[in-house]
């Protein structure tokens, strides 16, 4: 049974339509990355599927439960980190902790227990007795993550928890992802960061102005648009040359300039070998070599006809040889 | 544990929350403790001489008669605070950790609502502190304080429950914090600091009907006279008008606030 299955979901705000007919489908166990600009509607579609907002139209349901018929079944099968760490300043970290497990209705010892538990998880042992307000940034994000996790629900709503992190900590909370994934939870990732939705997604929904515009695996979206190529700088001889030698291997794409020659290739980093040994057979010389993969970002742009914001972008994806 | 058992512990938790909270927030528990003290300070120490006045109730000393007027004072504004405490919880997101845990959203309200009340109790026990200390008597002992304890304790709660709705109607702390002049307006406009056979029309005829003044006097009797059933009644049925007024907003700006999200 999927985790979540969402059909024609919309919701309307004073005449504007912020979400408009979304359908999707997040299997169990699976990290489910839901990828767009701000205002694309990814907080609103997280809040009607966490039972926060009622929608205006369509469906959905979150572990097995309709999200408005059996809205209370739903929040006891999920956990739910909101962008904005919902967090109280004034509490400290174990009693926000603790404060979580008697709303999910833990028990009071197996919910001092959970605490501690969760608090030594995240690395928040030692700050535990602190106000959350002292708390930096990562530190809060950690924290909000916990409580989510107190009950150890089956669906995971992550909205963006990353944003507005320091690359150590957003890498933190990156693997703590991947260790409850591992662990069998199903997360619900929404960011705006791409390479976020790459490094951690099995699946990805691009949402754009209330739209999905694409789903499908990182891969998959990103072999739609094309396939990786290898730029390659040239030490000595010609371009000419060099093309010829690699028009056997892939496509010859326009070059940036005279020393460099860009090929697509069907197999990626598997196909680099064929180029290095066909141009050192012909007496080639190559001064670099990149394997350039097609990015979210190039499906986000083949998809919606814009990019992200720039400092959204995500660091180009590449893998460099030094020939 | 049955339903209604996990359902009090969250209310439980969530009152134990209320207070910490004005306890840890200066500018919530000022205006509960600091400025209705003031004010009786500064009012008993001026106005002392009011009890001569023909008309003015029998009493030992202005304090006895004031002290009173003080505690409902100080549960107005635990209310209110408590509606601001509850504003800023919608505002920093608090209140959608709430929202989404498996709990009836009642329990949310009246989880505030019992902090509310918790500080209502305080209240009442500061000010009957105060009284007896500077020399006031309760005329009818441990049995009026405790109605009045009672009385305070419950009308904070009801009392909460307009806060409550304001904030989940709007939302905004600055709007409930807007609302600290009307509190001051509709206790001046009853009989907490003044008897209402002193006051001149409109404001005796207002406060004649003033919910709030027959909470007071429900209070006041037990001091100052003696027990009196059918006043003490009259304090009750208000305070259950102001709980029912104060729950159905409640209940219908919890709605409001998650159809709006």
């Amino acid at each position: 049974m999927p985790a979540i299955v969402v059909e024609g979901l919309e919701r309307t705000f004073d005449e504007v339509l912020a979400v408009r007919g979304v359908d999707l489908e997040v299997a169990e166990g699976e990290i489910f990355g839901f990828l767009g600009p701000n205002g694309a509607g990814k907080t609103t579609t997280v809040r009607m599927l966490t039972t926060l907002l009622l929608p205006t139209g369509g469906r959905a349901t979150v572990a097995g439960h309709d999200v408005v018929k059996e809205a209370r079944s739903v929040r006891a099968s999920i956990g739910v980190a909101l962008q904005e760490a919902a967090l109280d300043p004034l509490m400290t970290g174990r009693e926000l902790i603790r404060l979580q497990a008697t709303l999910q209705g833990l028990p009071g010892a197996e919910g001092r227990r959970r605490a501690d538990d969760l608090l030594d998880r995240v690395d928040l042992a030692e700050a535990a007795d602190r106000r959350v307000g002292t708390y930096s940034g990562g530190m809060q994000r950690r924290l909000d993550l916990a409580a989510a996790l107190v009950h150890e629900p089956r669906v995971l709503f992550l909205d963006e928890p990353t944003t507005g992190l320091d690359p150590v900590s957003r890498k933190t909370i990156w693997e703590e992802v991947r260790t409850l994934n591992d662990e069998g939870t199903t997360v619900f990732l929404t960011t705006q960061y791409l390479e976020e939705a790459d490094q951690l997604a099995d699946n990805v929904a691009i949402i754009d102005r209330g739209n999905i515009v694409a789903e499908g695996t990182p891969e998959s979206l990103k072999a739609q648009i094309g396939h990786p190529h290898i730029q390659l700088q040239l030490a000595e001889g010609s371009v000419a040359e060099a093309e010829e030698v690699c028009s056997g291997i892939g496509r010859l794409l326009p070059p940036t300039d005279a020393k460099t020659i860009l090929v697509e290739v069907e197999n990626g980093a598997g196909d680099i070998a064929r180029v290095v040994r066909a141009l050192d057979d012909a007496g080639i010389a190559v001064e670099s070599l990149e394997l350039v993969k097609p990015t979210l970002d190039d499906v986000f742009v083949a998809k919606t006809g814009h990019h992200l914001p720039k400092d959204e972008e995500p660091e180009a994806e590449s893998e460099q040889v030094e020939a | 544990m049955s339903e209604l058992a996990v359902n009090m512990r969250v209310v439980r938790a969530l009152g134990m929350r209320s207070i910490r909270q004005t306890f840890r927030r200066p500018q919530l528990m000022a205006p509960i403790v600091v400025f209705p003290t003031l004010l009786l300070a500064i009012q008993t120490g001026g106005a002392g001489g009011a009890i001569n006045l023909p008309g003015f109730p029998p009493v030992h000393s202005f304090l006895q008669f004031m002290v009173a007027g003080a505690m409902m004072q100080s549960l107005m504004l635990a209310g209110n605070s408590g509606g601001i405490a509850l504003a800023v919880d919608i505002e920093m997101g608090f209140t959608d950790r709430l929202f989404s845990a498996p709990i009836p959203r009642y329990t949310i309200v009246l989880g505030r609502l019992a902090g509310t009340a918790a500080l209502g109790f305080f209240a009442a026990l500061w000010f009957l502190a105060i009284a007896l200390i500077f020399g006031a008597t309760i005329h009818s002992g441990v049995a009026g304080a405790l109605i009045a304890i009672a009385l305070v304790t419950a009308t904070a709660m009801a009392v909460g429950g307009i806060g409550a709705a304001i904030a989940l109607r709007t939302g905004s702390a600055s709007v409930v914090q807007g609302l600290f002049p009307l509190v001051l307006v509709v206790l001046f406009l009853s009989s907490a600091f003044f008897p209402n056979e002193l006051m001149i029309q409109p404001a005796k005829a207002i406060a004649e009907y003033n919910p709030l003044s027959f909470v007071v006097e429900g209070v006041r009797g037990p001091i100052i006279s003696g027990i009196d059933a059918n006043e003490l009644l009259d304090a009750v049925l208000a305070i259950l008008g102001i709980v029912v007024l104060g729950l159905a907003l409640s209940a219908r700006a919890l709605r409001h606030r998650l159809r709006v999200g």
